[in-house]
């Protein structure tokens, strides 16, 4: 508890505390400056914009990875052969790490010469060969950037459902099949309403998960040590404002306070929302 | 009639299923056959202009030529990843189980507001106080040193949480003999409890020492100095910043990843099991 205190509680009170003053190389406050870190902060466009990366890769990665690794549960649930083996293929890239993975699409599938594994596929069907990441428009990183997140997660979250198709009672299908109700009809009228709870647990992770996004688009993204000015989503903006050239920790702990109150607030309000669903029913 | 078309649809839905299954599991596996190939692979192979699926020469001195280089701090980066999860996980376990207990256990009269100041730090992401975290870290010159790396990662309320959630399930009238028998509750907790939550204990252990392996961010906002990377670090900063031989890079990742893929194929279960249980207490 008293760990808990100082590693977790002193930190917040602390950054709170240094974000209403100036604090450039050190993490001392100098002068202080009341709110003025925040606004800056919400002045920034460069912090504003790095809001407006979130809600696009979170445009792209929610509903897919929901998608996908719902697929995969409802797929493997319904294999008996080799159904463990299935199911821990798909959950192998979990043990696999974003700096891995990165590699392997930086260097491997999206090399952007020929002999990456996606120009080479683009190759049999004679298209060019695309640089991948080497451009900032058309923004072909995205792609590069959620497959790969995609691989690394889809997994995890087809475990989740998994087990929240297993705690379906069977006597709903039972039932489901004597009124002579099959497929996408049982799927839209007993699988996914008995998979509300779960449902809602991995949107919000995926929501929150996307929110904390920063190994792949560091890993991926940054060459010879340097940044592109562009993708740079929250955590990225944040690393580089307090622990880049400037160490500019006021600003830093102010954007930090401020990711910290939307995400907050995101969770509180989806679960109000999608309890307030409940309701409904 | 209605029957033998119901039958023949689901057969056909049977190969539909697994065509689908086994489509999406060459995709999930073709980026570890990647791997794999490219670290057996010579680096004027790995230029060339055409897509090999296979190595023209395997070349497997990329392995040895790896811990040889000393550009690469390999063995140590190595070290320090194994002592930094391994104590973590160590440390999680014997705080957050300490901590879940005496929280499901033992009235006193702070509990309640103890265990909410807890569950609400779950509301914000690690990820979010790196900032702050720094700043404590850096004030107690814990910069790159294996301290800064292993002990804020420490006192996890998720863990915690969860732990008091299992202990609250746990059956009394097993811990009331015990007291009968004159053991308080720390005697209680080593000599009954904790024998007897092993699987619960291992679901929690496999799952920390992954997130532990596989950390990125808080390593290399606090490992700056060589001698502190962790392996990804070290992976990273070559894939990022300075160039090496891109062979010996993705050797360098196997090695890396060999730890977990082992103890994915051995203890699946309890993985599986850890993420079942962290996963729905995100709700």
């Amino acid at each position: 508890m008293l760990g808990l205190v100082v590693f977790v509680y002193l930190p917040i009170l602390w950054s709170v505390y240094l974000s209403f003053f100036d604090s450039y190389n050190t993490v001392t406050p100098t002068t202080f400056v009341g709110v003025g870190n925040y606004l800056d902060m919400l002045r920034d466009p460069a912090f504003r914009s790095s809001l407006l990366t979130f809600l696009a890769f979170a445009v792209f990665i929610v509903p897919t990875t929901f998608v996908l690794s719902l697929s995969a549960a409802l797929l493997v649930a319904r294999t008996r052969v080799m159904q463990s083996f299935f199911r821990s293929v798909f959950f192998l890239p979990t043990a696999c790490s974003y700096v891995v993975a990165a590699l392997i699409w930086k260097m491997s599938i999206f090399s952007g010469i020929r002999s990456g594994l996606a120009n080479a596929v683009l190759g049999w069907f004679g298209i060019e060969s695309i640089p991948w990441l080497s451009l900032a428009d058309p923004p072909w990183y995205w792609l590069v950037i959620v497959t790969a997140r995609l691989w690394l997660q889809v997994g995890f979250y087809m475990i989740l459902f998994l087990a929240g198709i297993q705690r379906i009672s069977p006597t709903l299908y039972e039932a489901a099949a004597i009124d002579g109700a099959e497929g996408w009809k049982v799927f839209r009228h007993i699988t996914l309403p008995q998979l509300r709870a779960t449902s809602t647990a991995v949107l919000l992770l995926l929501l929150i998960n996307a929110f904390q996004a920063f190994d792949e688009f560091y890993n991926i993204l940054s060459t010879f040590g340097t940044y592109p000015p562009y993708a740079r989503p929250p955590l990225v903006y944040l690393y580089y404002t307090a622990l880049g050239s400037g160490q500019d920790f006021g600003h830093g702990s102010a954007g930090a306070v401020i990711l910290t109150l939307i995400i907050a607030v995101v969770a509180v309000v989806q679960g109000r929302i999608l309890r307030l669903g409940d309701r409904g029913d | 009639m209605a029957i033998v078309r119901s039958r023949r649809q689901s057969r056909a839905a049977g190969w539909a299923r697994y065509s689908a299954l086994v489509l999406g599991a060459l995709l999930f596996l073709i980026p570890f056959y990647l791997l794999v190939r490219s670290a057996l692979m010579r680096e004027q192979d790995l230029g060339s202009p055409d897509f090999n699926w296979l190595p023209p020469v395997w070349e497997t001195s990329n392995l040895t030529g790896l811990f040889d280089n000393p550009a690469i701090p390999m063995a140590r980066s190595l070290l320090n990843s194994g002592l930094i999860a391994v104590t973590q996980t160590v440390g999680v376990l014997v705080v957050s189980g300490l901590a879940g207990y005496g929280l499901a256990r033992i009235p006193y009269r702070w509990s309640n507001t103890v265990f909410y100041s807890i569950t609400a730090t779950l509301l914000i992401p690690a990820a979010v106080t790196f900032v702050p975290s720094f700043v404590l870290v850096s004030t107690l010159g814990w910069i790159s040193t294996l301290r800064g790396l292993i002990i804020p990662g420490l006192f996890q309320a998720l863990a915690t949480f969860l732990f008091r959630q299992f202990f609250l399930g746990f059956p009394r009238e097993i811990e009331e003999a015990a007291f009968i028998d004159g053991l308080g509750y720390w005697g209680t907790f080593w000599k009954i409890v904790v024998p007897n939550s092993l699987g619960f204990v291992a679901a929690i252990g496999t799952i920390t020492f992954i997130g532990s392996w596989n950390a990125f961010l808080w390593p290399l906002v606090i490992g700056r100095d060589q001698e502190s990377w962790t392996v990804q670090i070290a992976l990273s900063t070559f894939l990022t910043a300075q160039s090496v031989q891109v062979s010996q890079l993705f050797m360098a990742a196997l090695v890396a990843i060999l730890p977990l893929l082992l103890m994915f194929l051995f203890l699946q279960r309890w993985i599986v099991e850890g993420v079942e249980r962290t996963g729905i207490a995100g709700d």
